[in-house]
């Protein structure tokens, strides 16, 4: 039997529509204890390619015969030897095509709402690593926030629906993946913002992202609110689109909230983090829709796989929204945090410009979940 | 540039993931019990991967040293030394030699394990003589001295003991178990 090339796009689907998957990682046992693919109705089986490099003879009765069976490694090669061997004995299988490589680079884009006078709110959801970047559109033009390194996803998406890039936007100096913010400014002639305090050790020219700026994409009256909300990072932006949208980047999730020791010291921030959450947050309309910067677990997925919910559900059902206690509210954010991104400094520090890694070592540092949250 | 002495040198680079695992576990068929390998890789995955397989499998991985865009894993044919039955009567245990060492003794320390296994990790005061290579260099060693003999798990320690007892020392000392469950000051290679 031959074996099947599965994409990232072809498991995504399976993954937004709740489909079945078995799923046989061949990565070493602690590469898929620190990160795999993630789906609701997926089963597991993790034996490390060099434990079948004799024969698949010992897992054959483990591998179910009544759902799709997809074999993952990291870049592809010893999925597909793996793939290969597995169909030698008669089994009908895939490998994922690029491996976990290609996984952690894919991106979904998925419609969120429209603007009041025209024009749409997209989300690219990165499935793999749990980051969420924005496209708004309105009148022939788009901004947008919090891009991941895969520009040319969204400069063709761009070119696809006929929208100019006119603003870039970075929540904050993320330190989980790479901002694709600056080179899309570049490469479109659009304007890049950063909050001036999370930049002033970048080594490039930014526009200064301050509460109080209104931008307009297209012909549209569309507002973008920045709202001055530090916690995560010192400098951590919120915008509120339209008045209909919050997008709160690292500072509040679908089910948690943002860590504030990625930057610094946890403790200097948990107060900056909770008056955001607890005082300035409170002040805004609870039909805000939020779209926050990353999701954690793929159960926070909506049925179409956006990652969005009102700001009034959130405040009545997110944990970290209803720690009356200010002291229990800083045990959660400065104890017992989740192990820090891998290689977050140096992804703080190739976003401030200080480094220039290739893109095989930008790959290495990205590479396993983003740990932003705090739940 | 650091050369390390081993037993074969397998080129790995510029192969993807399976393959580095692949071609060592061809090599390493090759080779005898306790030698030591270098592979030298340039998917950089392989330095996790080398680890977990050596792990799976018994053999030893001593570590990884970085050279630019090549890895070099240096791995050990796992051996059954532990089953083998110790003749050298004279014994310390680790503890006993860490506290030796402390006082600042006039002690020697022998440590006859690979060059390898010594590089990635050693007692800081220890001399490095292989077993294989102690014959030759019996005249490196004091036959007056109140020497220590460490290896990983006191097996070629208490060869090289005996070996050192037939050629006239008289204070030769097998440390056990040895280097494996050393807690004491080490000087250790990356990793």
């Amino acid at each position: 039997m031959s074996i099947k090339a599965m994409t990232s796009k072809e498991v995504t689907k399976k993954v937004f529509n709740k489909e079945a998957l078995f799923i046989l990682d061949v990565r070493n046992k602690s590469a898929f204890l620190d990160w795999k693919i993630e789906g609701e109705k997926f089963a597991y089986l993790n034996i490390p390619y060099f434990d079948l490099l004799d024969g698949v003879d010992e897992i054959l009765n483990k591998i179910p015969t009544d759902m799709d069976v997809l074999v993952v490694c990291a870049k592809e090669g010893s999925s597909v030897m793996v793939a290969e061997m597995l169909s030698d004995e008669g089994l009908n299988v895939s490998y994922l095509q690029g491996g976990m490589k290609a996984w952690s680079e894919h991106l979904e884009p998925v419609k969120v709402g429209n603007l009041k006078d025209g024009g749409e709110i997209y989300q690219f959801v990165r499935i793999g690593k749990g980051c969420l970047s924005y496209m708004i559109v309105s009148n022939g033009e788009a901004a947008i926030i919090d891009a991941t390194r895969m520009t040319d996803i969204y400069l063709d998406f761009a070119d696809i629906i006929g929208a100019k890039i006119t603003h870039v936007f970075d929540t904050h100096l993320h330190a989980d993946h790479i901002s694709g913010g600056r080179d899309i400014a570049e490469k479109t002639e659009a304007v890049y913002w950063l909050p001036p305090k999370d930049a002033f050790e970048v080594t490039f020219p930014y526009q200064p992202l301050e509460a109080g700026n209104d931008i307009i994409i297209g012909n549209a009256p569309i507002n973008i609110h920045a709202l001055y909300s530090p916690g995560h990072t010192i400098g951590s932006t919120s915008f509120v689109v339209d008045r209909k949208f919050l997008l709160s980047g690292d500072i509040l999730f679908i089910d948690s909230i943002g860590r504030p020791d990625l930057a610094g010291l946890a403790g200097d921030w948990v107060g900056d983090l909770r008056d955001s959450l607890y005082k300035r947050y409170r002040e805004l309309s609870a039909e805000l829709i939020v779209l926050p910067a990353h999701f954690m677990m793929i159960d926070e997925l909506n049925a179409d796989g956006s990652v969005s919910e009102r700001l009034g559900t959130l405040f009545a059902k997110n944990h970290g929204l209803n720690i009356e206690d200010e002291h229990e509210f800083k045990k959660l954010v400065t104890e017992n945090l989740p192990p820090q991104p891998n290689a977050y400094q140096e992804i703080r520090e190739t976003n401030m410009g200080k480094m220039n890694p290739d893109v095989e070592k930008q790959r290495e540092m990205e590479s396993g979940p983003n740990r932003c949250a705090v739940r | 540039m650091t050369t390390i002495k081993t037993n074969l040198v397998l080129d790995a680079k510029g192969l993807a993931c399976p393959m580095p695992i692949v071609k060592t576990k061809k090599a390493m068929n090759g080779l005898e019990a306790g030698q030591v390998i270098e592979v030298q890789a340039t998917d950089k995955g392989s330095k996790a991967d080398m680890k977990a397989w050596a792990g799976s499998t018994g053999h030893q991985y001593l570590g990884t040293i970085e050279e630019g865009d090549v890895l070099k894993h240096y791995l050990r044919k796992l051996s059954n030394e532990e089953a083998s039955e110790r003749k050298h009567q004279n014994l310390s245990t680790n503890e006993e030699l860490d506290q030796r060492l402390a006082s600042n003794e006039n002690i020697v320390v022998l440590d006859v394990r690979e060059e390898a296994e010594y590089l990635f990790h050693h007692i800081p005061q220890a001399i490095s003589i292989p077993l294989g290579e102690l014959e030759k260099r019996l005249n490196e060693l004091n036959k007056e001295d109140e020497i220590f003999v460490v290896c990983r798990t006191g097996n070629r320690s208490d060869f090289a003991a005996q070996k050192l007892a037939e050629n006239g020392f008289t204070k030769v000392i097998n440390v056990v178990p040895g280097m494996c469950e050393w807690t004491g000051k080490s000087n250790r290679l990356n990793n």
